[in-house]
């Protein structure tokens, strides 16, 4: 380990990993963007990379001259390593010139200037424990961005890209994401076409008010539960505390199959009624157990004076702890219309009937080999874009909301 | 003195006023504690039952006398005809009896000798019909007036039928058999498997990457409620939508995860992600991972910003590095909320039916108990070996809720 505590090892080190992550990142992102294939090459890159970490490593005791002119010497490496091996990133066949370059210049950028950053504060010499392992903490911290921002916005990306293309389009390159802006509103076909022949309309107008409907319901029964669960004195409080957790982590499929049987002998399968009075059973256990957690954090004093002053539980609940609680009842609400908006299975199992089908049971039916993918894809962006406008604004609500219940502190 | 010190103190006992606030609470658990009842203890009970009777699909319609009428013939061959039959092919039903009325301006000439009339109603008296059997019931009439409208009014108007059918779902008939065939040969163990490896790495890989992105985004910076937000989008968006798009995305011949890597030349053919054993188990874990660190990083995040910032500072001063600042004091701080989570998120990965349901059907060796419960269940059509799947879930989760809770009362008190 100590080895690695050298500026001039960990610099490098460094570097090279960074330099060879930067060149896939630069070949997806240029192919993504142009349709047209890049390959990097990973034994340059990490050499290249390797040279970029001495380059950038400060001073550290050597003399300006000193310092450049190592740089420039052992710039030698990595040219030797481009010609003798290949270049850091290769065109495919059939790449154009330009692609490759404004690969390059993606790469140059995204590699020099995070990895200046990174190694500002690495001695060229030995480094103490503080500096070795700041500057291993910023390359996992860029790394980590990169990482996760990639893995998080690339199935977005193609769903939303794929969504806007033709079938002809899509077998030709399954790369090329590049839109025709030409085409103008034809972009937006599938669209068109979900909302014209596939009801999709009628689909976003069930999946809305069945959420709404149930947000209300579960209201209505675990604000009541929840109050007396934190608050109240009785006998098997704790276990029933406990319960609701235990059912909350019932699985679905080992309901579904019972109300499944039960529904289509009474006639509530294939019917919205049934989906109203299943759903808000779902969500009434998680909504119990995120306001309970609440309820307990509110101060009891201030009820206890209400009720001193003449008022009875029912008036305290609704007078005093609900308006003190309605960052928690917005948060609950809205995880539960995610859940409801966002749920699958019992709606696969129980509709059948095109006319009430929810959202995601709409999509579910254009899984077939008939229904070209641009209209998947097109559905699932439907279906998406309202929850995470939704989420994004009232993200911080959401944030505390969900882990109140369980965290303390 | 000594006798008045003994009456003096707390009371002990309940009290009236405890009483109350008791009856209260029973009163505003009582509309959730009887719908969650209703909607989850019955279905489990049922699931229970079910497992032990040999049922399939099918037999979730009970059998059945069925009846088609029709006007018939001419002159005086002209009859109203019931043509019946047993809707089940194998069950009997016994006592059947058919009892209809013969619309105004319809006499009745001959009737069949099972029917009994009285007035213009008449019972028809059909006795047992052997599964798949076929009867028929002819009444020959007369009709006064028009023809047409009396043909409508008899073919409009359904007889009324009632006879007792064997209904496998409420007689005593019980079986062991369903268990038998779950556990049978080597397809459950197999399944077992997989679902322990899905659940264990899914669980703690979702940890690993939720602790990693709480720790990104642990300070303050522009942008970081933003970045925030866009990391939630795998838990938040909708699974069928998540689901199809990684479909898509690793599609064998038209998938631009496929396209990338021939053209990075990484692979020389097209990669069946989905398809194959055993990478679609590990892009089916992988998935789970995807779409559920933002949840464990949420957790840990909140009970990251309520770590006391003092200790960090007297760390500082007396010269901790980073990485032991990390170890020393974040992680002992973080334990709790780890291992709940871990048991937490165990349980429902463990219980995850839709994700591998859309991404692979269950194939290419990628079955775990839940998937088994509704391939048996509707694929197979055998509703009772469905079941006997979901009694054995259930008896995995009280064995992890039974973990859970023990854990639960040392970190929270609960």
């Amino acid at each position: 380990m100590s080895m690695f505590r050298f500026g001039y090892v960990a610099g490098p080190v460094i570097g090279a990993l960074w330099c060879a992550l930067m060149a896939i990142v630069a070949s997806i992102c240029v192919s993504f963007a142009t349709g047209e294939g890049l390959r990097p090459v990973l034994l340059s890159c990490l050499i290249f990379g390797a040279w970029l970490g001495f380059v950038w490593l400060p001073d550290g005791g050597r003399s300006r001259g000193q310092r450049i002119g190592w740089s420039v010497g052992l710039a030698v490496v990595p040219a030797l390593a481009f010609w003798l091996i290949n270049p850091a990133i290769l065109g495919a066949e059939g790449t154009s010139t330009s692609t490759i370059v404004m690969a390059w210049l993606l790469f140059a950028v995204a590699s020099a200037w995070p990895l200046e950053i990174m190694l500002r504060n690495l001695p060229f010499g030995g480094a103490t424990r503080h500096e070795f392992e700041d500057a291993v903490i910023r390359f996992l911290t860029g790394f980590g961005y990169v990482f996760f921002t990639a893995i998080v916005a690339v199935p977005f990306y193609v769903m939303l890209m794929t969504s806007l293309k033709n079938q002809s389009e899509l077998m030709q390159n399954p790369l090329d994401f590049t839109i025709d802006l030409s085409k103008g509103w034809g972009l937006f076909r599938s669209y068109q076409e979900l909302f014209v022949d596939f009801n999709f309309g009628s689909y976003l107008m069930t999946s809305f008010y069945i959420s709404v409907i149930t947000v209300a319901l579960t209201l209505l029964f675990s604000v009541p539960g929840a109050y007396a669960v934190a608050r109240l004195r009785f006998r098997g409080q704790k276990a029933f505390s406990r319960s609701i957790l235990l059912i909350y982590m019932v699985p679905m499929i080992v309901l579904a199959l019972p109300i499944y049987i039960a529904f289509s002998m009474t006639g509530l399968r294939n019917t919205i009624f049934g989906i109203v009075l299943i759903y808000p059973v779902t969500t009434i256990p998680v909504a119990l157990y995120m306001l309970q957690g609440y309820f307990r954090g509110l101060p009891a004093e201030v009820e206890e004076a209400g009720l001193m002053d003449g008022l009875n539980r029912l008036q305290v609940i609704w007078k005093i702890t609900l308006p003190l609680a309605l960052p928690a009842l917005a948060s609950v609400s809205l995880y539960v219309f995610m859940i409801a908006w966002n749920e699958f299975l019992l709606a696969f199992m129980l509709l059948d009937d095109p006319s009430k089908f929810t959202l995601t049971r709409g999509i579910a039916s254009l899984d077939s080999s008939e229904i070209p993918r641009q209209h998947l894809m097109a559905g699932a962006v439907i279906a998406t874009v309202p929850i995470m406008a939704l989420f994004l604004g009232l993200e911080r609500f959401m944030t505390k909301g969900l882990t109140a219940g369980s965290v303390k502190g | 003195m000594s006798d008045q010190s003994q009456n003096i103190g707390p009371p002990t006992g309940t009290g009236p006023l405890a009483k109350r606030e008791a009856r209260l609470a029973w009163g505003l658990l009582a509309p959730t504690i009887a719908i969650v009842s209703a909607v989850v203890v019955l279905p489990l009970l049922a699931i229970f039952w079910i497992s032990f009777k040999p049922i399939g699909l099918a037999d979730l319609r009970p059998p059945a006398p069925v009846a088609r009428e029709a006007l018939r013939g001419a002159d005086d061959k002209l009859r109203v005809e019931y043509r019946i039959r047993n809707s089940s092919q194998s069950e009997v039903i016994r006592a059947v009896t058919l009892s209809d009325e013969l619309p105004a301006g319809v006499t009745m000439r001959e009737a069949d000798e099972r029917c009994s009339f009285s007035g213009a109603a008449y019972t028809c008296d059909l006795g047992d019909l052997e599964g798949g059997q076929r009867e028929r019931v002819s009444i020959f009439v007369t009709i006064d007036g028009d023809e047409d409208a009396a043909e409508e009014a008899i073919e409009g108007s359904a007889p009324t039928m009632t006879g007792k059918g064997k209904n496998i779902l409420t007689n005593a008939e019980f079986t062991l058999e369903n268990f038998a065939r779950v556990f049978d040969g080597d397809e459950f163990w197999g399944v077992l498997w997989v679902t322990l490896f899905y659940t264990v790495v899914g669980t703690v890989g979702a940890l690993v990457f939720g602790l990693f992105a709480a720790l990104l985004l642990n300070k303050e910076f522009r942008g970081q409620g933003l970045l925030r937000g866009l990391y939630l989008f795998p838990y938040v968006a909708p699974v069928i939508a998540v689901a199809f798009a990684w479909v898509i995305l690793f599609d064998p011949f038209s998938g631009s995860a496929n396209a990338l890597l021939i053209q990075m030349g990484v692979t020389d053919q097209a990669i069946n992600f989905f398809g194959e054993r055993p990478l679609a188990l590990i892009m089916v874990t992988v998935f789970e991972i995807w779409r559920y660190f933002p949840l464990s990083f949420l957790f840990i995040l909140a009970r990251m910003q309520s770590i006391d910032t003092d200790m960090y500072e007297a760390a500082d001063m007396d010269g901790a590095s980073p990485f032991q600042k990390f170890w020393y004091l974040s992680v002992p701080q973080l334990l709790g909320i780890l291992s709940v989570l871990f048991l937490l998120r165990f349980i429902w990965t463990f219980n995850k039916f839709d994700d591998i349901f859309l991404l692979t059907g269950g194939n290419a060796g990628t079955r775990t108990l839940t998937v088994n419960v509704y391939e048996q269940a509707f694929a197979v059509s055998n509703i009772g070996a469905g079941a006997a799947v979901a009694v054995v879930i259930f008896g995995c989760l009280l064995l992890f809720s039974f973990f859970f809770f023990r854990t639960m009362s040392r970190e929270e008190g609960l």
